[in-house]
């Protein structure tokens, strides 16, 4: 709300007008599809499985049960933290975090404290227009760093174990089903370098291609397999528009953050980051500080709301799992986990543009997964002057790469391009009739509606059946429009 | 360091107790106060050993990198995972709502 | 088929070796052996109630069965090395279908869906269990008066208690009402009832044994023992016990190498007088016996060496805090959702634990508690290795007094570590232990005597206290219990 002042010279004048960066940190949930649970044998498959029926004294928390930890679900999550430039700590254990509630068998989850397995990543994600724009606002620092990409810190990636499921039935209990329980869970937490709703929704899109990359989790939002929480608070910044030519810019960083859970996708939390942007400001704006706390978000109305009811004293009383012995010698794992990358997303679709010079947005739509790009460079092979085709192809949808091998698509491109039907003659013979029998159209082409060529290639073409060479066509059609 | 008047208040007490989701009647919070803190007493006497460069010990057996492979074991049946309650509704364990 | 003649015991007087040699010579019979066991039960536990359950028709069962596997296969005790050996069971170990309480009102009706892993071996080896002895509720103590059900009596002096938390399984033992019984020792659980009822109670080297299925106390301690009337029992049951498990993390992999007790020549042997276990409150009786069997073994030929340890009354301390922190974390997991009864039914000793647990591992006060012992923690280790240098074993009380009378847990609310002072060293350490009878009090109460080896010295303890019930007849006296 500005006010407009008059000053001495009656030229109005604005109030300075407070601007607000946001500052969002996200936490993403990865459950891992190994075989079996976090600390126990059970099947990790969940999804559409009859209640407690892959549960065990472990995972159920009986009595004398003990934790032993699942390899595979260890080098999994090392591998998101090497496809994330984290630094592997080379020593690791694991910590018991405190607290009761239902759906947590054992009342503590067996997680990761303060020697998570990895550590001090980094993302790199394309900006959008809007971000490059606030960005220009809040800060006047000139670094020299690219200003298409922008670099999100990650903090750590870390191992815990999943809760039960809690459902909640038509009367007054809750049911609780705890086949979920102790399935492998891999956390991964951002800086709070995310500056937009646009990039939190990049964010978000490109650790689920690169986890899908690495075929560790299906992560799927929707369904439970990838979660995130959204913490958000806003920055002032000021600008003071009245003085364009001594811009001066103050970044204040907030003294609170609001945590946002219970987002099942990409769609809400964009709606949930909007809303509490919104919120936000106007709490801001009215001169107090938004209450840290909690929120949940609902679908329905597509807002936050508190859940400080729910919050009990979060002293979880970390300390380490004396039933699981620490892990030391770690850095030696890294050679051949690092071998087992695969190429990530960034990397191949550089080399797609170089190797098979491919246009950025095609490049970039053709390594949207793993499955797609390798389809891709299977069907190319040999064949690199057919690569832009062949993307074109797969891109379009224009073969069913379920059904088609990819060593056929070169081969139905060659055979189109050898029944492309060039011989002139045999064109110059169809294209007289054609256009004796469509006077309308040559006629409408001296009048100037060039729309008629069209027309008559299509005419060309439907005649041959496709296979004529449509730039040969259209020359000599001109020619003869023209003659 | 320790704090050498280390009596435990009232309201310590019931945080503790919500921290352990215990519920204490009036005379077993009143009891607790003194117990607790002449426990807390005696163990001051920790003060007086210099660890300055020690590391804690986690785990005495020495062990390291102790994993077990993914392979999926016979489960329970979902009857043997009800059995020890009579609170459960097809399949599920039944709790009074959370909300 | 009772040879009266011969033997001029009842059959439940027997050790096992005496039990194993009868049933291999087919002196007697399974169903004999265990009958005379559960005649014992039924005519003296209604004064010592060393029992929460007693398994007589199924003890039965398996005995008919062990005695038609030895009557049809001759290499049966090769397969089966305690078969129809009947047994006691501390009732902290999880048995499958057999009501299991930890002798706390919150498990007062709980039945295992699974065996724990020592009860597994001892069944696979032919074992019969006879029953579910009482503790300590949740193994909270040093004297069984803290069982939510009933106090367990000394049989040596009904007025007395049997120490704790094993105290219904030492009980169990000394008056003959079992042939053999398993406890676990967290710091003098075993030892202490052992020593005050006069029987023997080893406690191995922390991961030496499973702890699989027994009722989490303190995990980075807890031990499982026999409890036996000799050592040579206890090495027998030792050997069937001890090895990996891959149900539990910090079980170390190490066999118990196959070894001859005799082969052992007590002039090789340096033994350390720790100066510090001779406490200033200590009874006096206690005192001089323990000397005197220290000048016992000067005389026949072991070299005696005073050394300094750290002062005990600081592993008291450090234990507590440990201890009492890890088990308010282990009963978390009942909250009678899943099991048992809800949180109120916990005991008083239950809940002090847990609020000085919680109260140590809390926000704020980790550092100095938590953290603190398990530094101190890593001192009282090296002082032990540092006493190792120099002597093979020590020696020492195991109790500071003999057996005390019923009500003497409500003294102190640290009355079962204060009774374990001269244990927790060791314990904290994950060193092996065990007690033996060493001598009587005037009133006829046992005096117990511990000696104390590094990790994994378990031969040379046996060794060591083979060689003692060799040379002295104290393991052999009985109470004198009216039937």
């Amino acid at each position: 709300m500005t006010k407009d002042r008059q000053n001495d010279k009656g030229r109005k004048m604005t109030k300075d007008k407070m601007e607000y960066l946001p500052i969002i940190g996200i936490e993403v949930h990865v459950e891992l599809k190994t075989k079996s649970k976090m600390f126990c044998g059970c099947s990790a498959n969940h999804f559409g499985v009859a209640p407690n029926t892959h549960t065990c004294p472990v995972c159920l928390g009986l009595a004398g049960a003990l934790p032993v930890p699942n390899k595979k679900a260890i080098d999994w999550c090392i591998l998101i933290g090497l496809a994330l430039n984290c630094e592997i700590n080379n020593e690791s254990k694991f910590d018991r975090k405190n607290y009761f509630y239902p759906d947590l068998p054992k009342g503590y989850q067996i997680s990761q404290y303060d020697q998570p397995f990895c550590q001090k990543g980094r993302l790199v994600i394309a900006r959008s227009e809007a971000t490059k724009q606030s960005l220009k606002i809040a800060t006047t620092r000139n670094d020299g760093s690219r200003n298409d990409i922008k670099t999100i810190g990650i903090t750590r990636v870390h191992m815990e174990e999943d809760t039960g499921k809690l459902v909640h039935d038509k009367t007054e209990a809750s049911l609780i089903d705890f086949n979920r329980s102790g399935v492998p869970l891999v956390e991964i937490v951002t800086e709070p370098d995310i500056n937009s709703v646009e990039e939190a929704i990049t964010y978000l899109k490109k650790i689920q291609q690169i986890v899908r990359y690495l075929d560790v989790s299906d992560c799927d939002m929707e369904k439970g397999s990838m979660r995130c929480e959204v913490n958000i608070s806003l920055a002032a910044c000021g600008k003071r528009l009245n003085r364009p030519n001594r811009e001066k810019c103050f970044l204040n960083l907030p003294k609170y953050k609001v945590e946002v859970k219970n987002i099942n996708s990409f769609k809400f939390v964009k709606k949930a980051i909007e809303y509490e942007i919104r919120r936000q400001t106007e709490i801001l704006e009215a001169g107090k500080i938004p209450v840290q706390e909690t929120r949940g978000f609902s679908e329905k109305t597509g807002r936050t709301f508190s859940q400080r009811t729910k919050e009990a004293a979060h002293d979880y009383r970390y300390f380490p799992e004396p039933d699981i012995p620490p892990f030391t010698n770690l850095k030696s794992k890294i050679l051949d986990l690092k071998s087992q990358l695969p190429e990530l997303p960034d990397r191949k679709m550089e080399r797609f543009i170089k190797e098979y010079s491919l246009s950025e947005d095609n490049a970039l739509r053709i390594t949207t997964t793993l499955a797609m790009a390798n389809y891709f460079e299977a069907a190319v092979n040999k064949n690199k002057s057919l690569a832009k085709q062949i993307a074109n192809l797969i891109i379009n949808q224009k073969v069913d790469v379920n059904k088609v091998k990819p060593e056929e698509i070169a081969k139905m491109i060659n055979q189109q391009k050898s029944n492309i039907i060039s011989d002139q003659n045999y064109l110059i013979k169809i294209i007289d009739v054609i256009l004796k029998n469509n006077s309308n159209a040559t006629a409408d082409y001296k009048k100037g509606k060039q729309e008629a060529v069209g027309f008559l290639i299509g005419q060309v073409m439907r005649e041959t059946k496709g296979k004529a060479d449509a730039q040969i066509v259209r020359k000599i059609l001109i020619e003869k429009l023209n003659y | 360091m320790i704090n050498k008047n280390n009596k435990l208040t009232k309201e310590q007490v019931m945080h503790i107790a919500k921290l352990a989701n215990l519920s204490l009647n009036s005379e077993e919070i009143s009891k607790f106060e003194k117990q607790l803190s002449d426990i807390l007493g005696y163990i001051e006497i920790l003060d007086e050993l210099d660890t300055t460069k020690v590391k804690p010990t986690l785990q005495v057996t020495g062990l390291e990198n102790i994993f077990k492979d993914d392979e999926v074991e016979k489960s329970l049946t979902q009857d043997e995972s009800l059995s020890g309650t009579k609170n459960k509704h097809n399949g599920y364990f039944k709790v009074k709502s959370i909300f | 088929m009772l040879n009266q003649v011969k033997w001029d015991m009842n059959l439940n007087e027997l050790s096992i070796r005496e039990a194993l040699k009868g049933l291999k010579e087919k002196e007697f019979s399974c169903e004999e052996l265990v009958q005379a066991c559960l005649a014992r039960i039924k005519a003296v536990d209604n004064k010592i109630k060393a029992f929460i359950t007693v398994c007589d028709k199924e003890a039965l069962a398996e005995a008919e069965k062990a005695d038609e596997l030895i009557k049809s296969d001759p290499q049966i005790f090769e397969k089966k090395p305690l078969l129809g050996i009947p047994m006691a069971i501390k009732d902290n170990f999880c048995t499958k279908g057999i009501k299991t309480t930890a002798s706390s009102k919150v498990l007062e009706n709980y039945l295992p869906v699974y065996d724990a892993t020592v009860v597994k071996k001892l069944k696979e080896a032919g074992a019969i269990i006879l029953g579910k002895t009482n503790m300590d509720a949740w193994a909270h103590g040093s004297s069984t008066e803290t069982s939510d059900f009933f106090t367990t009596r000394n049989p040596w002096d009904l007025s007395r208690l049997p120490g704790g938390s094993s105290g219904g399984s030492a009980a169990a033992v000394a008056a003959d009402m079992t042939i053999f019984a398993i406890g676990s020792e967290t710091a003098g659980s075993i030892r202490q009832p052992a020593a005050w009822c006069g029987v023997t109670g080893f406690k191995p080297t922390y991961g030496r044994v499973s702890r699989y299925g027994v009722i989490a106390m303190c995990s980075s301690t807890d031990s499982p023992g026999p409890i036996t009337k000799t050592v040579e029992d206890a090495a027998l049951i030792l050997k069937n016990l001890a090895g990996k498990d891959k149900h539990d993390a910090t079980s170390v992999d190490r066999k118990v190498p196959d070894f001859k007790l005799k082969d052992f020549n007590i002039k090789n042997l340096k033994i350390g007088v720790p100066q510090q276990y001779f406490l200033k409150d200590m009874d006096k009786e206690v005192i001089d016996q323990i000397k005197q069997q220290i000048q016992f073994f000067e005389k026949l030929g072991a070299k005696i060496i005073s050394v300094n340890l750290v002062n005990p009354k600081y592993s008291v301390a450090v234990y507590t805090v440990i201890q009492r922190s890890e088990v308010s974390s282990n009963l978390a997991r009942y909250d009678g959702i899943r099991y048992g009864q809800q949180r109120t039914s916990f005991g008083t000793e239950a809940k002090r634990r847990i609020m000085l647990g919680t109260y140590t591992l809390s926000a704020g006060y980790y550092d100095q508690y938590y953290l603190k012992a398990q530094k101190a923690r890593t001192l009282i280790i090296k002082d032990f290795e540092q006493v190792f240098k120099k002597v093979d074993i020590l020696v020492s009380a195991t109790a500071p007094t003999p057996a005390l009378e019923l009500g003497a847990w409500e003294k102190s609310p640290m009355f079962g570590e204060l009774m374990d002072i001269l244990v927790e060293a060791s314990s904290l350490a994950g060193l092996p232990g065990i007690s033996l009878p060493c001598g009587f009090t005037k009133n006829g109460l046992p005096i117990g005597m511990q000696i104390i080896g590094p990790q994994f010295s378990e031969e040379l303890l046996l060794k060591t206290g083979d060689f003692y019930q060799e040379v002295t007849n104290w393991y052999k006296r009985k109470p004198s219990l009216s039937s």
